[in-house]
């Protein structure tokens, strides 16, 4: 596969800036090209990248491919796919990284249907095989009980999706040198079959769940709607967000966007307080990057235990009035 | 209007943790025994949401499976919720296939079925979660697609979804026949009962093989394979609890709280 070489991020721009995950990216991406001694590439695609190539430079990137076009301006899978995959034909990486976000969860794999790749999704991990140099990836499967390691031998590029927060951002240094590309190809609008009609930014009371430094969420063994309450109030006090299980989204008790777990949100708060909830393994998996785990729960052999720094086994009714209450006292003094 | 519904059988995923064992040389999971295999979690969305156009829309919902052993049930439990039609897709040949595998056997039976204005998948499988399968589908079959939808409306010729991102949702309009991959956040699913749980019962589910959807088996060459899992492991992570105790929840509360309280 000697045909293909180095490593290739796919940027992603937020209000004018790298997006965090981006700089995460850099930060993987050069660690894997320098084990490779490969380069690394960067493309940016939006309607106006301004001086954000030489700020992935700055990040890692050696080089900057910059797609600039109208079209660009918002995400649309059809459009970034295209840019994407013809710069793929070009420069033809050996390993591309996308974000596990919502654009890099529709544009990787359909970029790689498109390249015939080999991707993996959602990965923890990412390091070079040092006998083979292949790209081995670590996933979550089956709700986050075990995780598998993937290979790609010989489809190329070798690509993967990283889950946020997961590895640490790239360094910033102003004396990097690098070269910024502008792509040169036109997009061609009419393979833009998707069309975008409304974009509807949700307001969210207080602190949006993925940024909150706390947050609490129930389960099952909450009841009903109405008890969901308690929890909030503890957020409430606490600066944090509601979250859920499964089960509890499904019962209707919080909303499916407040869902945490494989198949919810994934949050890494620096408190996490598990209410009334067992401990599925799909659950924790969305919460095990908390820093601590806070379990509150009647039945003693509950899986939430074996994951929690702090627990009290009672019935949680009996527990959070005077926890919040306390941690009111303690937090205004 | 004739919807097809990609759906996998897979593992509860609700099961305890000390029930999920593996194979780590096999890289397989033992399926736990005495419990049932399920419908995937987000495939029974995407037949709630099937459900939902052809109460208003009327028109037909095919449902197809690609496994082994019961996958007949799945596809059994997406009749009685209203779809009209399933097949199954069994063969050798079709297992332990990578997503391109995997899409390229539905591809071909969703070609065999034909005449569709919409084919709708989970937006990843509850068990391996590769998430990219409807996305491949629609590249094979040369047709747009739209992922992570949380609602799907027609409108005049075209599919207008909601689709999930970070700070809210978009709205997409797209040319049928269409791809969508369905989240969990397009809501509940229905509840089979009554007279479409006694149809469903009686109907006749074919098994289609690979030489009935005319697929190459050199496509599903696994030395070929686009991916190939070589390592599937069991995360260790027992944490040591401190248990706080009180001579009531009350007096335990409070002393958690001074703990938490020096840690935010």
């Amino acid at each position: 596969m000697d045909t293909h070489k180095g490593v290739l991020v796919c940027g992603e721009m937020a209000e004018g800036r790298l997006a965090p995950i981006t700089i995460e990216l850099l930060g993987i991406g050069r660690k894997l090209s320098d084990q490779l001694g490969e380069t690394l590439s960067i493309l940016l695609m939006g309607s106006k990248t301004g001086s954000l190539g030489q700020e992935a430079i700055a990040y890692g990137a050696d080089k900057v491919y910059v797609a600039e076009d109208g079209l660009l301006d918002h995400y649309n899978s059809d459009a970034y796919t295209q840019v994407a995959a013809n710069l793929c034909l070009k420069v033809l990486p050996s390993i591309m990284l996308l974000g596990h976000t919502d654009i890099g969860c529709d544009l990787a794999p359909r970029l790689n249907g498109r390249l015939g790749g080999g991707l993996s999704m959602d990965c923890l991990s990412l390091s070079i095989d040092p006998t083979t140099q292949l790209l081995l990836a670590t996933r979550p499967v089956f709700g986050g009980n075990a995780h598998a390691t993937v290979v790609s031998r010989s489809a190329r590029p070798q690509m993967a999706t990283i889950r946020p927060k997961i590895v640490p951002p790239a360094v910033r240094n102003e004396s990097r040198q690098g070269e910024v590309i502008p792509v040169e190809d036109k997009l061609d609008p009419s393979a833009i079959k998707v069309k975008v009609v409304d974009r509807i930014k949700e307001e969210v009371e207080g602190v949006k769940l993925e940024d909150a430094e706390v947050v609490v969420s129930g389960g099952r063994g909450i009841g009903s709607a109405q008890n969901f309450g308690m929890l909030r109030e503890l957020a409430r006090v606490l600066g944090g967000a509601v979250g859920g299980t499964r089960p509890a989204c499904d019962e209707g008790w919080v909303p499916a966007s407040a869902q945490v777990g494989q198949s919810g949100k994934v949050v890494s708060p620096k408190l996490y307080i598990a209410v009334a909830l067992s401990g599925a393994m799909s659950h924790i998996a969305g919460c095990l990057g908390s820093k601590y785990i806070v379990a509150i729960n009647k039945d003693k052999e509950a899986n939430i235990f074996n994951v929690a720094h702090f627990g009290i086994v009672a019935d949680y009714k009996e527990v959070l009035p005077a926890l919040t209450a306390k941690l009111k006292e303690l937090l205004s003094a | 209007m004739h919807t097809i519904v990609c759906v996998k059988q897979v593992p509860d995923p609700e099961i305890p943790p000390a029930k999920f064992k593996i194979d780590p040389e096999a890289k397989k999971v033992i399926p736990p025994p005495g419990v049932p295999p399920v419908i995937s979690v987000y495939d029974e969305r995407a037949v709630e949401a099937a459900c939902r156009l052809k109460d208003k829309h009327k028109g037909k919902i095919t449902v197809i499976s690609m496994g082994t052993g019961k996958v007949s049930d799945v596809v059994r439990h997406a009749l009685s919720m209203g779809a009209d039609e399933g097949f199954v897709l069994e063969d050798e040949a079709f297992e332990n296939l990578d997503s391109f595998g995997t899409a390229y056997v539905l591809g071909k039976a969703i070609q065999k079925i034909g005449g569709y204005d919409l084919v709708l998948c989970g937006r990843q499988a509850a068990d391996w979660g590769a998430g990219q399968v409807g996305s491949i589908l629609a590249e094979m079959l040369g047709i747009p697609v739209i992922t992570l939808a949380c609602g799907i409306e027609v409108v005049e010729k075209n599919i207008r979804v909601k689709r999930i991102v970070k700070d809210g949702y978009e709205v997409l309009e797209a040319p049928m026949p269409s791809v969508v991959t369905v989240s969990s956040e397009i809501g509940l699913p229905r509840l089979p009962a009554g007279m479409s749980l006694m149809l469903a019962r009686k109907k006749q589910i074919p098994v289609w093989k690979a030489k009935d959807i005319g697929a190459d088996l050199s496509e599903l060459d696994r030395t070929k394979a686009h991916t190939e899992i070589t390592g599937l492991s069991v995360p260790t992570r027992k944490t040591e609890c401190e248990i706080v105790t009180g001579n009531t929840p009350n007096e335990a509360a409070v002393n958690l709280a001074l703990k938490l309280s020096k840690l935010i």
